[in-house]
């Protein structure tokens, strides 16, 4: 089963490595990580999507509390988050097939950010889910190259990672 | 303004440390420079790593963090195992290590190595200072970090040029760490949930591990178990907490471990284990020991709890605050059925032979730890003599030290040194054998020049004996890799080569001699017991 883990950190040199590293010599698999600094520039966020089962979450987040830089920790229910993906996506396109893409496009949310004689920039913030059904009906044109940040969640409503 | 050099010694001299443990290089000449104006005392080592295991033992002794220090690149790989060591034991260590000059770090210049990512896995925590003016908060969050709540190893890596920079030096009176808050007090609701479900077991047992000696919790402990009548095992790094003789006491569980202890284990239905953290060593089916126990786990490390064994009732928090509040709360008890169950497997003496010139090494811990004084530093190798040594050290009141968790060979040497230096007057024995002494025998020439009477006992099977008993058993006796007989010193003559006096024994009857003789040297001794190469673990 997918999680969704939420982590504070002192934004510290070598903090990075310290998760990464935590999740590879416990064995847990990462799907994907995404970090950036929060609104007070000392301390940052990491999102974490990982696989295991119940016992292993529970591990993984008593093992990354035990971090000296880790300021909280929380793994987010998939009920009560909401997660977003930036996707940027160069695919083929001949000028007659533009309008095609661009309708796509505009029915799945994306933006055209570049063009060229022969080519498309697409770019898609949305579900992984969602991204991946865009991906699918743009496979066709060819895609050229596929650049993804990770997934960045929050809570629902009115709560937050430190309440 | 000071030099940072001249900081870090004031550092470690705000931090109380009398005593470190190192070995120089280019990039920690500006260090040990600022060394020689201060009373504390360098112990020189013949190899990184020992100055770390000594550190070890030293902690272990003074309940405090210790401090070894290297130089950059190898001086510094060579400490890796003594850290993971550390770790694997929760000792308080903070190793200082020298760096290149920050302005050549990542150049793979000459006795580079990126040490703060090498120990990364098995460090506390570790610092690479790159700011010379934060140099004496780290040294302050170094030793809080390292001495408190779980008790570890911490790595501070300190570049050439940062050991020369003029720095303001005001050494910081309390840490700030919004991060970091061990939890001391234990959770009210689940002490009475504990005291409740002690009170409810027919057969309940304590199985006591290292976090009690490193609480300092001991004799709360004892209190505790006395006033409730429940009985005790320990883990090998437990060993030492209770008496051996204690009328409460089963001896050492687990795969190595005596009989009563794994009896005990198996035939309890509750468990309170405390400071111990479920090794696979000391209990091998933790899935079947949940199913058929309760289990109550306190420790001071929540990550320990739930980690290898289902638990049902978890308590987190220093097991000295803990332990006063359930003797506070406890009833007194009696448990006489269960306590006469025991004691019969307990009082069952296993019947022993000797080998015809050869000295039983069984026999040989019994004799020694009934002749030498209470407060004993026991420090055992790894290997057949450590098993020895566990399950027939008399216990009486003083410590046993090795390395438990990693399981280092060449551990016991240095270990003595520190803890020799921690304790000038505790006798402080090391036991190890002719495989482990000869990853270590380098340390006598510091025993010698810091005029220590470390003593050692070598048990000599011409083996790596555990491994050749894993093959005999396992393997088919296919036995290889295993024989030094070979390559083996005339150790008599080698100590002796360093002016420490030595000596051979081949019968009991000379050990006996022998042990006389070793307890009333004022000097180091190396006693050299000729062990059949056959001899078993258990």
């Amino acid at each position: 089963m997918k999680h969704t883990i939420s982590i504070l950190v002192e934004n510290h040199a070598g903090v990075l490595s310290r998760i990464s590293g935590l999740f590879s010599r416990r064995g847990f698999n990462i799907d994907s990580l995404a970090v950036g600094v929060t609104d007070d520039p000392k301390v940052s966020r990491v999102t974490i999507v990982a696989d295991g089962d119940e016992h292993t979450v529970e591990q993984l987040e008593k093992q990354l509390n035990k971090l000296i830089d880790t300021i909280k920790v929380k793994a987010l229910e998939p009920d009560e988050l909401l997660s977003r993906e930036l996707q940027l996506i160069k695919i083929n396109a001949s000028s007659q097939q533009r309008s095609e893409i661009l309708t796509i496009c505009e029915i799945m949310g994306a933006r055209i950010i570049d063009i060229s004689p022969n080519t498309m920039t697409l770019e898609i913030s949305d579900t992984t889910m969602h991204l991946a059904r865009f991906e699918e009906l743009i496979k066709p044109y060819g895609i050229k190259e596929i650049v993804r940040t990770g997934v960045i969640a929050i809570q629902k409503g009115a709560d937050t990672i430190k309440k | 303004m000071i030099k940072a050099a001249e900081a870090m010694v004031k550092c470690l001299e705000n931090e109380g440390v009398k005593v470190v443990f190192g070995y120089p290089g280019a990039a920690i000449c500006p260090f040990y420079d600022e060394l020689t104006h201060s009373d504390i005392h360098h112990v020189l080592v013949r190899r990184e790593d020992n100055a770390g295991h000594a550190a070890s033992g030293y902690a272990r002794i003074s309940g405090k963090p210790a401090v070894c220090i290297a130089t950059s690149g190898p001086g510094a790989t060579n400490l890796l195992t003594a850290i993971a060591t550390a770790y694997a034991d929760s000792i308080p260590i903070v190793c200082i290590t020298g760096q290149v000059s920050t302005d050549q770090i990542g150049c793979d210049v000459f006795q580079e190595v990126d040490i703060t990512g090498a120990a990364e896995p098995f460090v506390k925590y570790s610092y690479l200072i790159k700011d010379a003016a934060q140099l004496p908060r780290i040294f302050k969050e170094a030793f809080y970090l390292a001495g408190s709540g779980r008790k570890g190893p911490v790595l501070i890596d300190v570049p050439v040029d940062i050991q020369q920079t003029m720095i303001d030096f005001d050494y910081p009176e309390s840490v700030e760490l919004r991060t970091y808050k061990p939890t001391v007090k234990g959770n009210t609701m689940q002490i009475k949930k504990v005291c409740e479900a002690l009170k409810a077991a027919e057969r309940p047992l304590i199985c006591a591990g290292g976090g009690v000696i490193a609480a300092d919790a001991c004799r709360e402990l004892r209190d505790f178990a006395e006033k409730t009548r429940i009985p005790v095992v320990s883990t090998m790094m437990g060993l030492g907490i209770f008496p051996t003789e204690h009328p409460l006491y089963m001896g050492m569980l687990g795969m190595h471990g005596v009989r009563t202890a794994n009896e005990a284990v198996s035939k309890c239905d509750t468990m309170l284990l405390i400071g111990a953290r479920v090794g696979d060593r000391a209990v091998c089916s933790p899935k079947f020991l949940a199913e058929t126990t309760k289990i109550i786990h306190i420790d001071v490390d929540p990550a320990e709890i739930g980690k290898n064994i289902h638990v049902d009732i978890p308590l987190v928090g220093d097991c000295k605050n803990i332990l006063g509040e359930l003797s506070a709360h406890i009833d007194n008890a009696e448990r006489k059925d269960w306590l006469e169950e025991l004691s019969r497997v307990k009082n069952t003496v296993p019947h022993e032979d000797e080998t015809q010139g050869y000295v039983n090494p069984k026999m040989f811990i019994r004799k020694l730890s009934a002749k030498l004084p209470e407060n004993t530093v026991c420090v055992a190798d790894v290997g057949q003599n450590q098993i020895w040594t566990c399950n027939n050290f008399n216990f009486k009141g003083g410590r046993f030290l090795t390395s438990g968790g990693m399981g280092t060979m060449g551990y016991s040497i240095p270990a003595a040194i520190g803890a020799k230096m921690a304790s000038l007057e505790s006798e402080v024995v090391a036991v190890c054998g002719d495989g482990s002494f000869q990853m270590q025998m380098m340390e006598l020439a510091t025993i010698v020049q810091e005029k220590l009477p470390v003593k050692i006992i070598l048990m000599r099977n011409n083996r790596l004996g555990m491994v050749r008993e894993l093959q005999t058993n396992q393997y088919g006796d296919n036995q290889t890799a295993v024989h030094i007989a070979d390559g083996n010193p005339d150790f008599v003559a080698l100590a002796k080569s360093y002016g420490i006096n030595a000596e051979r024994v081949c019968t009991m009857a000379e050990a006996e001699a022998a042990i006389e003789h070793l307890c009333e040297s004022a000097e180091p001794y190396l006693l050299e017991c000729n062990v059949w190469r056959n001899e078993s673990t258990l």
